[in-house]
């Protein structure tokens, strides 16, 4: 039986950490045994100009501030080297709302990578920038995916979704693509075949019931679609941010978090992978999340600007990685994109 | 039934766990349900409290004859960064202890200085009785007993007492690292022996001295090891009854030449968890398990409350021993902190005194 919103709000509230957490974990190793994949890939901050201004970006500069910046496409294309030469398999490109640009850097970029690196998976762009892109452009969403696509442009991070309900949306980025324009770009990518992930980010004052109502929309939408590969969480970082300086909103326990990710896995019966965020929460709470529902510890970051600007730094070679989860009792394995096992440990 | 079926029956029924079934229990590695047994033990030891207390640390010295190769804190003789805390100094320190609201404890740990005379350490216990007559003084470790036994050649019961009359409450119960001989030779080849830090425990508890004991793991010793370290504790406790709470220590390898020499890296939190969780369960006769936030981080100290640990410890003001060895947690928190924490886990936090008796004032 279908675990319902309402169900999930009172184990939210009430739920015993250890049962969920051990009903989680059953779920887990039925669909995947003993094997935890991870990723090497590589973001890739083309700007951090951004007319967004949200309040807890410590990342973005206005255009023209002095360690304002936009990488060029040889920039980009030096940065895609190094990830291919270090073992990496994927590219996320992420960057701020760029005033000016136009589609064409976009798709020359994608374009260019796709030219020398065709065995490279160009997972990048996040709702938002996609939504900016069109809206410069002229085009709809649904054309403007298509051209990126065309470009090469692979597959969607699931980023931005923070958490799916207007209320919360408007207090924490009032600038930020709304509710109902993320899902109908999901679904809209989903449909032309581009799949993506999702993600959710708890701390932003949201209520118990709001985290169920996000995860209930995506939800919703994998029924619908089934383009969702994994469902990612993390908390909010208040770092230095505007948003954590006015007290707004205070940093998530690792409690919370584990009862929530364990919540998210048995709730999530159509989405099969659940990661937890060891870049955000570090790599001892990183490292638990496996015995609470998480079969793939996320990616080793070659780099990570947005992060680090926030004050969380976690470098982690693929030596640590296998480490910890051994140390976890699992077996290690590199994944692709697409959750296919490259490499055994 | 197989051994691993007999052990899991034993842990859920809350039965004694032997050797074979700790290391079962190990082998198996079933995370959460050695947290459920765990914090099922826990709440038959102390319901549902869960405590913390307001205390301070004072390090002595940072000069040691002893040079484990464990250490990240002394420096030898001589060393420009070497210091003594000198009477005038301790007595500021004390000074500004006395303005700590609800301070209930006070541990004093130092490395062994090779001409510092016992007369020092009796007055240092003196003038903490004299300027803070309600707090328990939490003093020394039984390596250092054995040092002062060994300078002055008295007994360990003829040191213990004459620090009891200067106002020693109890030993905090480090330096039992591994008691394996074998892992000694290599950690700490010049330390108290396995033996001498058991004598010395025993020898305070007749006195009516309490203590903690404790472990450090994650270096180089084998899963048998840290498991006949716990049993040679729970023997002791059987016999004496005067362990009042057990602390694990993970190893901190950085700075450390233990580290460097055998290319150690830290345990994850997967590991401490579940070494909280199967040591709750081997120490049966211990009754509260220590959650040390400075070792583990605050979210895993948080999360071990679920694996049995009943004591978040201390607000402590500044501690210089872990934080040498690379430990990046803060130095202090708030109790509001640690209430928020506790109530969080759905247990009731209790300002303890060094008795585990409720604090008036406290939060309840
Ligand atoms: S562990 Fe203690 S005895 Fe050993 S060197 Fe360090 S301070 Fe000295």
């Amino acid at each position: 039986m279908r675990l319902s919103a309402a169900e999930g709000a009172r184990l939210l509230r009430e739920g015993d950490l250890l049962a969920l957490g051990r009903a989680a974990d059953e779920v887990r190793r039925r669909r995947f045994g003993n094997t935890v994949t991870f990723l090497v890939d590589r973001n890739i901050n083309y700007t951090n100009v951004c007319v967004n201004e949200c309040r807890f970006c410590a990342f973005f500069r206005r255009q023209g501030a002095k360690d304002a910046y936009l990488l060029s496409t040889e920039e980009v294309l030096a940065k895609v080297r190094e990830t291919v030469e270090a073992g990496g398999t994927q590219v996320m490109i992420q960057g701020g709302l760029y005033p000016d640009l136009g589609l064409p850097y976009y798709e020359d970029m994608l374009r260019a990578i796709k030219r020398e690196f065709p065995q490279v998976v160009i997972h990048s762009f996040t709702a938002t920038e996609i939504q900016h892109f069109a809206r410069q452009a002229g085009l709809s969403v649904r054309e403007t995916l298509l051209r990126l696509q065309a470009a090469g442009l692979d597959s969607l991070p699931g980023g931005g979704a923070e958490i799916l309900v207007d209320r919360v949306r408007q207090r924490v980025s009032p600038k930020k693509i709304m509710t109902e324009d993320w899902l109908d770009l999901m679904r809209t990518a989903h449909e032309i075949g581009m799949e993506s992930t999702a993600t959710m980010v708890i701390g932003l004052g949201e209520t118990l019931e709001e985290r169920m109502e996000h995860m209930e929309r995506i939800r919703a939408l994998q029924d619908e679609t089934g383009g969702f590969r994994a469902f990612i969480m993390w908390t909010f970082q208040p770092g230095h941010t505007e948003l954590a300086a006015h007290g707004a909103a205070e940093k998530v326990s690792s409690w919370d978090y584990m009862r929530t990710l364990a919540v998210a896995r048995l709730f999530f019966d159509n989405v099969a992978h659940i990661q937890g965020s060891w870049v955000t929460q570090g790599e001892r709470v990183g490292q638990l999340t496996l015995a609470f529902g998480a079969d793939d510890a996320g990616s080793i970051m070659l780099e990570e600007n947005v992060v680090r600007a926030a004050g969380t730094r976690y470098e982690m070679s693929t030596r640590k990685m296998v480490e910890l989860i051994r140390g976890a009792g699992r077996e290690a394995a590199q994944r692709d994109t697409e959750y296919r096992v490259l490499k055994r440990f | 039934m197989t051994t691993i079926e007999r052990a899991r029956a034993r842990a859920e029924a809350g039965e004694r766990l032997s050797l074979e079934d700790a290391l079962a229990l190990y082998e198996e590695n079933d995370l959460l349900f050695l947290a459920a047994c765990a914090r099922a033990a826990k709440e038959r030891a102390s319901g549902r409290s869960v405590f913390y207390t307001v205390n301070r640390h004072i390090n002595l010295t940072n000069v040691c004859s002893s040079n484990c190769p464990l250490c990240a804190f002394q420096v030898e003789a001589g060393d420009p960064r070497g210091y003594v805390l000198s009477l005038e100094a301790l007595e500021a320190r004390l000074a500004s202890a006395r303005a700590v609201p609800g301070l209930s404890e006070v541990h004093i740990v130092s490395a062994l200085h090779p001409e510092e005379p016992f007369s020092y350490y009796v007055e240092v216990v003196r003038r903490v009785r004299a300027a803070l007559p309600a707090v328990e003084i939490q003093a020394f470790t039984p390596v250092e007993i054995v040092n002062f036994a060994k300078m002055t050649g008295r007994s360990i019961e003829s040191i213990l007492s004459l620090l009891q009359a200067a106002g020693l409450d109890g030993l905090p119960g480090g330096g039992a690292e591994i008691f394996s001989p074998r892992v000694r030779e290599i950690i700490c080849p010049k330390k108290a022996t396995a033996a001498e830090w058991l004598a010395v425990m025993r020898t305070a508890h007749g006195l009516g001295i309490r203590t903690n004991a404790s472990m450090m793991y994650g270096h180089v010793e084998t899963v048998r090891e840290r498991f006949e370290h716990l049993l040679a504790l729970r023997d002791l406790q059987d016999e004496t009854g005067g362990f009042q709470a057990f602390l694990l220590f993970p190893f901190h390898p950085a700075h450390t030449r233990l580290g460097e020499e055998y290319h150690l890296q830290r345990v994850g939190a997967w590991e401490d968890l579940k070494m909280m969780a199967l040591s709750r369960l081997v120490l049966d006769n211990v009754p509260h398990l220590k959650a040390f936030w400075v070792m583990l981080t605050l979210p895993i100290a948080q999360l071990a409350l679920g694996f049995g640990a009943d004591d978040l410890d201390g607000t402590i003001g500044e501690e210089k021993i872990i934080h040498a060895a690379g430990a990046q947690t803060g130095t202090g928190i708030t109790k509001a902190k640690l209430a928020a924490m506790i109530r969080e886990a759905g247990y009731e936090p209790v300002e303890r005194d060094a008795r585990y008796q409720a604090v008036a004032g406290g939060a309840r």
